[in-house]
């Protein structure tokens, strides 16, 4: 492997790793904060990824939908909150698991009454549907770069929120002790629901970014939720730096492994979670009980 | 976990005579799916040893079934079908070391962090058998059925008569899997392993190595989900990755919750309602999945006691007896996934 493919490969890897960064930070937040673990969280990327087919579709173009993604992800996670999730905060993990499993066949057979079970493929946007010469012969799309710059941004903004601002404060707080934060005169009713909607808003943006790339295709959020779930094991539950450094090992590994061994390259991930696992049960970034 | 009282003992024994009886009046296409809702109810069974039993909430079960399943096809020379006597151990043998191993790796977690791993060492196993060449990759492949017997001397396995064979062989295969968690389950290992369910930390702190009865109880639960993945091929002949995928867990969750959590004979109720519901609705729908999705939103919303739960009132003392007095402790209260750590505080960004 030469230098420019070996560049194509880490960048690919690093922008891989950054979408899977917003969707496993909504999991890993919903699940510190609330104690809820969503297996549909996933499924939400489905959905942000045939919102971002449909508008395609409609418009002609992608820039509408981004935006669209993020709005109505906020509003759907909000609702769900609302009418669902948090009837479960208090119930047995694994009615939260099922009620989630629920959640995923009913946003798929949604979809399936909706947009049928074609895979679809959705065009990238005209701009920016152009590559950036690397070497002679290698070049780099440039909306993967467009991809890679939103999703570090995003992140930044994320880092910002929850450790600077007044809100994020509220987060943090509510995760330690919510009685406590409640007792301050804090809803931590509306923390929690802000929180879902932002989790669900980040997996939305994700599956409409990802949209280009892959295309969109029946159950295409099973992957992403099960690697998802294997960044927030090696990041440690709950820590946003722990899924930002998490996914992004993971994507690099996923990559640069389907690049050099091609037959094994499924297995690549889950060997190192094991290998974390060992060393250390409780994630990379889990700070001491 | 167990009937309790004399009636509840005869009502179990009558439900098994009334499962005998049956193919005397059903027509043989219900045949086949009697059959199929006993290995769907073995599989779920051995589930319960983990969920109801230990307090274990597993995302990966399907690995052994279609470990234990891939194992028949891949020890099967060429087309020839090979003797039970000799497929099932190995099926059995092989999903078991497979639990071993997984087990010994996600049992160093606990709660969310078991339900995760689990659920991703075995789509890590759906992997090796969808990306490599192992057992016909993607599309799956057909796999001789084992011989009910020996060459020579083996139940009929005919077109015509395999309905009827396979109905009372997956329902003996279900009743002496039921018979077996029932006998773990009042043995000495099998209160450590409720007790560890209930309070691991007062087990710890007695003395017991929750981690290696943990470790065998996985390890026994995986086996028994490899003899529920063997029936699986015994019964339909071939073999593909959806075998090992994790919707199949989540349907056994499913079945569990559904049957009622706390018993043992709430798998087998909930396996015959799941496959009764399946092909309803398969019958008067398209939409299967959907029906099943607004199932299971409605068990977790009005049923959370499960099918058992609904005659509680009145054999709540007999059926559901453990799991009535465990749910009224506090610890019990933070659910099945064991030990009552207070999540929310141990979990923060």
């Amino acid at each position: 492997m030469d230098a420019a493919t070996l560049l194509t490969q880490v960048l690919n890897g690093l922008q891989y790793g950054l979408l899977l960064f917003l969707v496993a930070s909504g999991l890993t937040l919903v699940f510190g904060i609330m104690g809820v673990i969503n297996l549909a969280h996933g499924s939400l990327t489905m959905v942000g990824a045939y919102l971002a087919y449909a508008i395609g579709a409609a418009t002609g173009s992608l820039w509408l939908a981004l935006p669209l993604a993020v709005a109505a992800g906020a509003v759907f996670g909000a609702v769900l909150e609302r009418v669902l999730i948090r009837r479960f905060y208090d119930r047995a993990h694994l009615d939260q698991v099922l009620l989630t499993f629920a959640l995923i066949l009913l946003f798929e057979e949604g979809r399936s009454l909706l947009v049928g079970n074609d895979f679809h493929s959705v065009p990238i946007p005209p701009v920016l549907d152009w590559s950036v010469p690397i070497s002679s012969i290698f070049s780099y799309s440039a909306y993967r770069l467009f991809v890679l710059a939103v999703c570090v941004v995003i992140a930044a903004l994320l880092f910002l929120v929850i450790h600077r601002t007044r809100f994020g404060g509220m987060i943090r707080a509510s995760a330690e002790k919510p009685e406590m934060v409640e007792a301050l005169g804090i809803p931590v009713s509306r923390v929690q629901m802000a929180v879902f909607a932002l989790g669900t808003a980040l997996a939305m943006l994700a599956g409409a970014l990802s949209a280009p790339l892959t295309s969109v295709y029946p159950n295409m959020g099973d992957g992403v939720l099960i690697v998802s779930f294997v960044v927030v094991v090696i990041g440690g539950i709950g820590s946003i730096a722990g899924a930002f450094w998490g996914a992004l090992l993971i994507g690099l590994v996923d990559t640069l492994g389907k690049a050099l061994v091609p037959d094994l390259a499924g297995i690549a991930v889950y060997v190192l979670m094991a290998a974390v696992l060992l060393w250390r049960p409780t994630g990379l970034f889990a700070r001491a009980a | 976990m167990l009937p309790q009282t004399r009636t509840a003992r005869l009502a179990l024994v009558a439900g098994f005579v009334a499962l005998a009886l049956l193919p005397l009046v059903l027509p043989p296409f219900y045949l086949m799916l009697g059959s199929t809702a006993f290995v769907a109810a073995t599989f779920a069974l051995s589930l319960q040893l983990l969920v109801g039993g230990t307090g274990l909430v597993s995302l990966g079960h399907a690995a052994f079934f279609g470990i234990a399943a891939y194992s028949v096809y891949l020890i099967s020379p060429g087309d020839t079908p090979l003797s039970v006597f000799v497929t099932l151990p190995v099926a059995m043998i092989a999903a078991g070391l497979s639990a071993l191993v997984i087990g010994a790796f996600a049992l160093r977690t606990r709660t969310f962090f078991f339900l995760m791993v689990t659920l991703a060492f075995g789509q890590m196993v759906y992997f090796v058998f969808h990306d490599t060449g192992l057992g016909g990759g993607a599309d799956g492949v057909f796999a001789p059925r084992p011989i009910l017997g020996i060459e020579g001397f083996s139940l009929p396995m005919g077109r015509r008569e395999r309905g009827l064979t396979l109905y009372y062989v997956n329902l003996a295969v279900m009743a002496a899997t039921f018979l077996v968690l029932a006998g773990v389950l009042a043995s000495l290992f099998g209160r450590v392993l409720v007790g560890i369910r209930v309070n691991e930390h007062r087990m710890r702190m007695l003395g017991y190595d929750v981690y290696a009865y943990k470790l065998a109880a996985f390890t026994l639960a995986g086996a028994l989900a490899g003899l529920a993945g063997h029936m699986f091929v015994v019964q339909e002949g071939f073999v593909n990755p959806e075998l090992v995928g994790w919707h199949r867990s989540a349907e056994a969750l499913l079945i569990i919750i559904l049957g009622g959590l706390g018993t043992l004979v709430g798998p087998i109720l909930g396996a015959i309602a799941l496959t009764a519901l399946g092909e309803a609705s398969q019958q008067l729908t398209e939409r299967q999945l959907l029906v099943e999705g607004l199932v299971i939103l409605a068990v977790v919303l009005v049923l959370p006691r499960g099918l058992a739960g609904l005659f509680s009132r009145r054999a709540r003392s007999a059926v559901a007896v453990e799991v009535a007095t465990a749910e009224d402790t506090p610890t019990a209260q933070t659910g099945p996934l064991g030990a009552a750590a207070p999540v929310r505080t141990e979990a923060a960004p």
